[in-house]
């Protein structure tokens, strides 16, 4: 079936998330729809499914226009979607949620499972996918989860198949099944719209690539275009796609962590026995897929996990028992994964963001008294220092962009008395731009001789910022490498497989 | 993974209890009384030796306690559900038979008062398995068997009619249901909130028009028929079940139909599962073209509807007058079953049950004139409920999405 998108416009409010947005897919074809974080991909796949409705334009399906109410005239029409974020239902089986929304029933409204497994079975044998329909969906491995999300999509008979940004929860290595996949899809002859901003996967499965940028268009690419060429498209500038670096010149190893091990509150281990540890002027990556205990590690350093137990040492002194306050006060920089939430205080101004871990101090503060007047001064001058595009230091967080909000984390956490900088996937969603920024930050941290630790999931991010790199799976360290070690081994240490 | 300890400390605590009531144990005998008139062979009273119940209860406690401890901390292995059972069976019985000490114990009454007691509470709870099951926090649940309540006893007073006042109380319960429905979906108000205060709008409104309207001519407004109880032959005839079970109204035996029927439309239909998906997960259910909203009304009314069918049990099964506040803080006891239930209307049924047996243990013990005193067996059932819920049930998960409200994009 071929779709066609003709001037698709949706507006939020004053902001124009799509703008007269035409796309063509083709039966047999993939085609990827490449553009940074906030580019408007998703929001055109939104509209395609029926989730939102558009301003303008229209959708056409083998030239016929159609519309769609909801969700479910868009699954009816042979549109069908896997999510970035999966649509399952956690406690339910693998068969109760594919056939959700078309249940095959007997009589008087019974769920006939029977009917169910059949065909989870059947269409799991035809892509030679393993999936026990009764397996309950939230026991399984996240790669596994996704393939759920597609015999969902395919029960229905798509003809037209999209896929939102399907690699971010994945290993290199069920991204290459998953890209196999996909010429499975083509090859069936299935319309296969890949939304991604990864330009490896761009290069390796698409036929066609169509750009988005702001919203709007930019072009179509050739599907042999190099990766500068992609980006540079994308971003609208010549972008520098290397982080620039010199190297490493490492000094004492002074941030120990030993027989490091911590539970969850059901008891669960999530840390178990790690030992590693950083010179000054040395970054060390933690990468590995997300949910393998990168989150626990950092909130372990910063004081904030609850049950512990091993060492974990700072210029001889130990973090393990002192509170996340006395942590910072050793001179420890953090800065957490997810900005709004645990970064910045959102309904905060820049300013008063910018003095949360010392406002009880001096020069911030005197007796019981605030400096406003210094802190004004202050606020100022880091904007002017880290680059932060805000109307003033009076905007709050949360009118600031993704990129901004992350420049006014590291202006706070950088502009202390540093023994250790930790930084918890420092570049997520930030658009390239911000990206080179908080790079080159990082870099220049490292070189001002301080330990430095850098939670990636992104294998590139990983191999061009770190020094070292140690790879966790499911808790543990599988293995600590050298940064030129090769992604096909990395891949494998990331699945569990030491090297 | 390692096993809570949580399951061997609780059975010690209770092993304690267990201990000091056999330790206490009157040497004397308890008489149990378990026929009635209608059996259709007597069994004759019968005394037990309080000493010798009480401590071959206290073996089973501690086989219990031992069993547990041995198999969590050395074996690292989860305790039996059996065992539990067992121990819990043991610990009862041993309570009954000390409270019963030298009077006589009719056993067949006993649990017949309960199950009047647990009527409300389990249509309650059914109203809170179906709101909660889609996602919407029912703490009107109060509300709505006092409008049931109200409803049945001033529709069967005027029209003189039983069905009409039970009709009357299915919509009047789920009105009040709407009326959450509406602030919780509609203009995603905080459930919770709205929740206590429909309860408080619900008790002021029937008050209010109780004392205006209903005081003036009782006769008219407030002297509803009552169902006659019907007793199933062969089945009601059955000693100690039967009474208790086969020998009730009408709306008794809705209640047992309604556990089914919501238990096998929650599990085993179409609807059902919807209905759970939205309550787990409202958006994925809603790119899969389930109107989230819609489902999200219906489930919530339906449960309202049974709550008042509950209420008009009050009235139209066991009183025959509306009063006051009448229901008395009920449905916060089907609430707390409805979670020691797990959202399972089968097992909220039975929490229920415990509920309403150890509220008329309390009644009961009063009438025989029990040494205990009474606001020391007052507690008991929650203090009981607190150790059963923390220690055996363990932490529970209720549907994901309960009490957040589903905003389209």
């Amino acid at each position: 079936m071929k779709l066609e998108l003709r001037g698709i416009t949706k507006r939020f409010g004053a902001l124009v998330a799509n703008d007269n947005v035409n796309l063509v897919a083709q039966p047999g074809e993939i085609h990827c729809l490449l553009g940074e974080n906030g580019a408007g991909k998703s929001t055109l796949m939104n509209v395609l499914y029926g989730l939102y409705q558009a301003d303008a334009g229209e959708i056409l399906l083998d030239d016929k226009a159609v519309k769609f109410a909801g969700p479910g005239d868009a699954m009816a029409s042979g549109i069908g979607m896997v999510h970035q974020h999966f649509m399952l239902i956690p406690v339910f089986t693998v068969a109760e949620n594919v056939i959700l929304g078309h249940e095959p029933t007997k009589f008087g409204g019974r769920l006939d499972m029977q009917a169910a497994r059949e065909k989870v079975r059947e269409v799991s044998a035809k892509f030679g996918f393993e999936i026990d329909p009764d397996a309950i969906v939230g026991d399984l491995p996240v790669g596994v989860q996704q393939r759920v999300e597609i015999i969902k999509a395919l029960i229905g008979n798509a003809k037209v198949l999209i896929f939102d940004e399907p690699t971010a929860v994945l290993t290199p290595q069920e991204t290459d099944e998953l890209m196999a996949i996909m010429k499975q899809l083509r090859a069936a002859g299935t319309a296969v719209v890949f939304i991604t901003h990864k330009l490896r996967e761009v290069q390796e499965v698409a036929d066609k690539i169509t750009v988005l940028r702001l919203g709007k268009i930019v072009g179509e690419a050739d599907p042999k275009s190099t990766s500068s060429e992609l980006a540079s498209m994308m971003v609208g500038r010549e972008v520098d796609l290397d982080v620039e670096k010199s190297v490493a010149k490492p000094g004492k190893p002074t941030f120990k962590v030993e027989g490091l091990s911590a539970w969850n509150h059901s008891g669960t281990k999530v840390l178990d026995d790690i030992n590693f540890e950083i010179h000054e002027g040395e970054i060390l990556v933690i990468a590995g897929v997300q949910g393998n205990g990168q989150t626990e590690l950092t909130e372990a350093i910063i004081g904030m996990h609850g049950k512990t137990s091993g060492s974990i040492q700072l210029d001889g002194r130990e973090l393990i028992g002192k509170s996340v306050k006395q942590v910072l006060d050793l001179g420890v920089g953090f800065v957490p994964e997810d900005r709004t939430e645990d970064g910045l205080v959102a309904e905060f101004t820049i300013a008063e963001n910018l003095m949360l871990d010392r406002s009880d101090r001096k020069p911030f503060a005197k007796g019981l008294n605030l400096q406003l007047g210094y802190l004004k001064q202050f606020a100022q001058e880091k904007l002017k220092q880290f680059d932060v595009r805000a109307q003033s230091i009076e905007s709050t967080a949360a009118q600031l962009s993704g990129g901004n909000q992350q420049k006014v984390v590291l202006a706070r956490e950088l502009s202390r008395e540093l023994r250790l900088f930790v930084a918890s996937q420092p570049t997520r969603g930030l658009d390239v731009g911000s990206i080179e920024f908080v790079h080159e930050q990082i870099v220049a941290t490292r070189d001002s001789q301080i330990p430095v630790l850098i939670v990636a999931t992104e294998l590139d991010e990983a191999t061009q910022l770190g020094d070292r790199i140690a790879v966790m799976y499911k808790g543990k360290i599988v293995g600590i490498v050298p940064s030129s070690t090769p992604r096909a081994t990395l891949g494998q240490m990331m699945a569990g497989i030491s090297a | 993974m390692k096993q809570s300890k949580r399951t061997p400390i609780a059975l010690l605590l209770m092993t304690i209890i267990g201990a000091w009531l056999f330790i206490a144990a009157p040497s004397g005998l308890t008489t149990i009384n378990i026929s009635t008139d209608s059996d259709i062979f007597k069994l004759p009273d019968f005394g037990v030796n309080i000493a010798l119940i009480c401590a071959s209860a206290l073996a089973v406690q501690v086989a219990g306690f031992v069993g547990s401890a041995y198999l969590v901390l050395a074996r690292n292995r989860k305790t039996p559900r059996w065992v539990v059972i067992a121990f819990a069976a043991a610990l009862v019985i041993e309570i009954l038979v000390s409270l019963f000490a030298g009077k006589t114990m009719t056993f067949t009454s006993l649990l017949q008062g309960s199950l009047a007691l647990a009527v409300p509470l389990i249509f309650g709870s059914l109203a809170g398995v179906l709101s909660e099951r889609v996602g919407v926090v029912n703490i009107a649940i109060e509300g709505q068997l006092l409008a049931g309540a109200f409803v049945s006893a001033l529709v069967t007073s005027l029209s003189h009619n039983l069905l009409a006042g039970l009709i009357g109380a299915l919509i009047a319960g789920a009105l009040v249901a709407w009326v959450l429905a509406v602030f919780a979906i509609k203009y995603v108000v905080d459930q919770i909130i709205v929740g206590v205060v429909l309860n408080v709008l619900v008790i002021g409104l029937t008050n209010f028009i109780f004392s205006t309207l209903m005081v003036s001519n009782l006769p008219l407004f407030d002297q509803p028929d009552r169902f006659p109880t019907i007793l199933i032959p062969l089945l009601g005839q059955i000693p100690v079940l039967g009474p208790v079970l086969f020998n009730q109204t009408l709306i008794v035996y809705l209640m047992y139909i309604a556990v089914a029927v919501v238990y096998f439309a929650l599990f085993k239909t179409r609807w059902g599962l919807r209905v759970r998906a939205v309550g787990e997960y409202p958006r994925a259910a809603d790119t899969v073209g389930i109107n989230v909203f819609r489902t999200r009304y219906l489930s919530v009314m339906i449960g309202g509807a049974l709550a008042g069918l509950g209420g008009s049990f009050f009235t139209l099964g066991q009183v025959g007058a509306f009063g006051k506040e009448m229901t008395n803080g009920a449905g916060y006891i089907a609430l707390a079953a409805l979670i020691f239930g797990r959202w399972n209307p089968i097992y909220a049924a039975f929490a229920a049950l415990l509920f309403g047996f150890a509220e008329n243990l309390q009644y009961g013990l009063a009438i025989i004139g029990s040494s205990v005193p009474s606001e020391f067996l007052l507690m008991l059932p929650y203090a009981m409920t607190v150790v059963a819920v923390a220690g055996l049930v363990g932490k529970v998960t209720g549907p994901a999405a309960s009490g957040k409200a589903y905003i389209k994009s």
